[in-house]
């Protein structure tokens, strides 16, 4: 599969594709990758965190990127996002080369994301959180706000129903008025991760997102993954630790190991493989 | 909707305060039973309250710290004597509240001009630099007013560094300061600028603007994360306070003959974050109440004689515990916002 692939993509975009760019699911060959990232890499005073990194993800694609701890899985998003700037290599979005642009400009171009740790904004209720992340979204000014011009009335009417929508997908509807930081942890989570639906991404970046949760907010988690990926046909990347979650239902694995990447496939060749399973699976008990 | 309409009440609520406390302070200053130096107080206070609250949209809404506040009051306050001075030559206006009243705007343009000069530098670094470049920026205006002479000639405005010798009437004379100002100040028009002030920054604070404000204080990553554009929101948040404070400082300047421009010296500045930090960081009532009380105790305590400075630490000690306790605070938080600042704590940070 991974051989028709690289067929079909050097077809229709005239590129050279890096080495074992990944897998895209059949149903994304004919649309531009929503990610493409070429030998990317970054040092920070030495130390190459990642390294030589290449990765083409697909438009529906849910796609796992999985590792030790300090492999350099968090890191790569830092660098997607634009949180820090690549020393080394391209990334394109939607086909578009985000060279120079910051974090602010690959969250409009689609990338948005989770943190591990989580960064809510604690002190503003839940729906204040979505509200931030609509706010390219449903726009109007500061003179309209402060005097209360008729756009103010319909910008915040149009913002309650969009943050209310998009906390019905997790049934979180009823806590719209709780203050963010006192929801209990599997809940932040999923706020975090609705906080950055409401930015209108392509590519969604979870960091591991079950982190902290039980087993029956997992299950709930995967299925919601999925429903979000159908519902607005994006690709979604996640970091993630929990092996059940990521074999589950990611289409296509990449395995990273001191910054670089070791192993590329699906759930069953990733599985089968023997350098992840000696350099992941093996110390699965220290992660 | 539920929550539009909260917001919106405890807005109508504060207002009421404010306008309740204007009527009573008005009533007693008719029926005269106002004491002469308390009633000469009634302006200041009024200032103080402005610059207060918007010194707090930059310090508690905005996250950021501002030590020259009393720069933008400064460059307000010569602006406005300027500009009415010019009004009455060039235009015959001989209304004061028209005149007062565009001296004011004045003097907001012109303090959210020196916001804006001082803003885009500096509102791009990470860190604390506005601190240290805002305290230098109140040294310099001091030191500039110190050195400009401006001069009216049947309606022509003319300027000088360094050098009195201009035609015509001079306005502003070095360091002596604007000399022929015409107090045109009222306590109802600073009223009025109060609740301007207040309808501008808790409109602001509760508007997508003001969301944005306090998601890159809150977190700047995560703010920007979702697209926020962080030096845009603290240049909004800082140029608005400098405005009101511009206008508060025109305010300040028409209300007597002279503008002197050592009254705006650093400890100016400082008092006014002791106002807000007194009152609560975030915490727009808590910097009108401190505000208040502190303009009128040194006036109040001098019955006190020797013991003033005494008494004026204890009542700052109590204003601080009753401010910070946590009942009042939850009571006037819930009357004005919920936004907390311990919001702060957590602010910026490496990414993980
Ligand atoms: N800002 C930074 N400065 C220096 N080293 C960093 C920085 N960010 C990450 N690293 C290093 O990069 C490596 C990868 O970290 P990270 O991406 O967080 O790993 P993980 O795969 O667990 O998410 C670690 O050794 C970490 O110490
Ligand atoms: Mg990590």
């Amino acid at each position: 599969m991974t051989q028709s692939t690289g067929k079909k993509r050097l077809l229709d975009t005239k590129m050279v594709p890096a080495p074992s760019q990944g897998i895209i699911p059949e149903r994304d060959l004919l649309s531009t990758p929503v990610l493409e990232a070429r030998h990317l890499g970054i040092e920070f005073g030495g130390l190459k965190a990642v390294e030589d990194f290449n990765l083409i993800i697909g438009k529906t694609e849910i796609a796992g990127l999985i590792g030790p701890n300090g492999a350099g899985k968090t890191t790569v998003f830092n660098l997607l996002t634009k949180v820090y700037q690549p020393t080394m290599g391209t990334i394109l979005v939607n086909g578009k080369d985000t060279a120079g642009m910051n974090t602010v400009q690959a969250n409009k171009l689609g990338i948005a994301r989770t943190f591990q740790n989580i960064r809510l904004f604690s002190n503003m209720t839940v729906e204040e959180n979505v509200r931030i992340g609509l706010h390219n979204q449903v726009k109007y000014g500061m003179f309209t706000g402060i005097f209360r011009l008729p756009g103010y009335w319909k910008g915040e009417k149009r913002q309650h129903e969009k943050a209310m929508e998009l906390l019905s997908l997790f049934d979180m509807q009823d806590m719209a008025s709780s203050r963010a930081g006192s929801l209990p942890y599997g809940a932040q989570r999923r706020l975090e991760i609705v906080r950055a639906l409401a930015t209108n991404p392509s590519l969604l970046l979870l960091d591991e997102p079950a982190a902290g949760m039980n087993p029956h907010e997992t299950e709930e988690l995967m299925h919601n993954i999925i429903k979000i990926r159908d519902r607005f046909q994006i690709a979604i990347m996640l970091i993630e630790h929990d092996m059940n979650l990521v074999m589950g239902i990611c289409e296509g694995i990449c395995v990273l190991n001191y910054g670089r990447i070791i192993a590329k496939g699906t759930a069953d060749e990733i599985q089968a493989n023997p350098v992840v399973i000696e350099a992941y699976l093996g110390k699965k008990k220290e992660g | 909707m539920k929550k539009l309409k909260k917001s919106a009440i405890n807005s109508l609520i504060s207002y009421g305060i404010v306008i309740l406390a204007f009527i009573v302070c008005q009533l007693t200053i008719n029926a005269g039973t106002m004491s002469r130096s308390l009633k000469g107080q009634m302006i200041p206070i009024c200032v103080y309250i402005v610059m207060a609250v918007s010194l707090n949209l930059v310090v508690g809404i905005s996250g950021e710290l501002s030590l020259g506040h009393a720069g933008f009051m400064s460059v307000g306050a010569f602006s406005g004597a300027i500009f009415s001075a010019w009004l009455l030559e060039a235009f015959h206006i001989e209304s004061t509240v028209i005149r007062l009243i565009l001296s004011m705007l004045a003097g907001g343009l012109f303090a959210g001009i020196a916001g804006v000069l001082i803003g885009i530098p500096v509102l791009r670094l990470r860190g604390d630099y506005l601190a240290i470049v805002t305290l230098a920026f109140g040294e310099i205006i001091r030191n500039v007013m110190n050195c400009l002479y401006f001069s009216l000639d049947e309606g022509r405005l003319h300027v000088s560094f360094n050098n009195p010798v201009l035609p015509g009437k001079l306005i502003v004379n070095g360091p002596t300061g604007a000399t022929v100002v015409q107090k045109l100040s009222t306590f109802p028009m600073g009223f009025a600028l109060i609740l301007f002030t207040l309808f501008v920054v808790l409109n602001l604070t509760n508007s997508r603007s003001g969301r944005a404000i306090m998601a890159t204080r809150d977190n700047r990553i995560a703010a920007e994360a979702m697209g926020i554009n962080v030096t845009k929101y603290k240049m909004m948040a800082f140029v608005t306070a400098a405005a009101l404070a511009g206008m508060a400082g025109a305010l300040y300047g028409l209300n007597s003959s002279t503008v002197d421009p050592a009254k705006f010296k650093f400890d100016t500045s400082i008092l006014v974050l002791v106002f807000v930090v007194l009152g609560g960081i975030g915490n727009i009532w808590g910097s009108i109440i401190a505000a208040a009380l502190l303009t009128v105790l040194p006036e109040l305590l001098r019955a006190f004689s020797n013991y003033r400075m005494l008494v004026y630490a204890i009542v700052l000690i109590l204003v601080m515990l009753a401010t910070n306790n946590p009942m009042i605070r939850s009571l006037s938080d819930r009357l004005f916002h919920r936004k907390k600042p311990a919001a702060r704590a957590q602010k910026g940070g490496a990414s993980e």
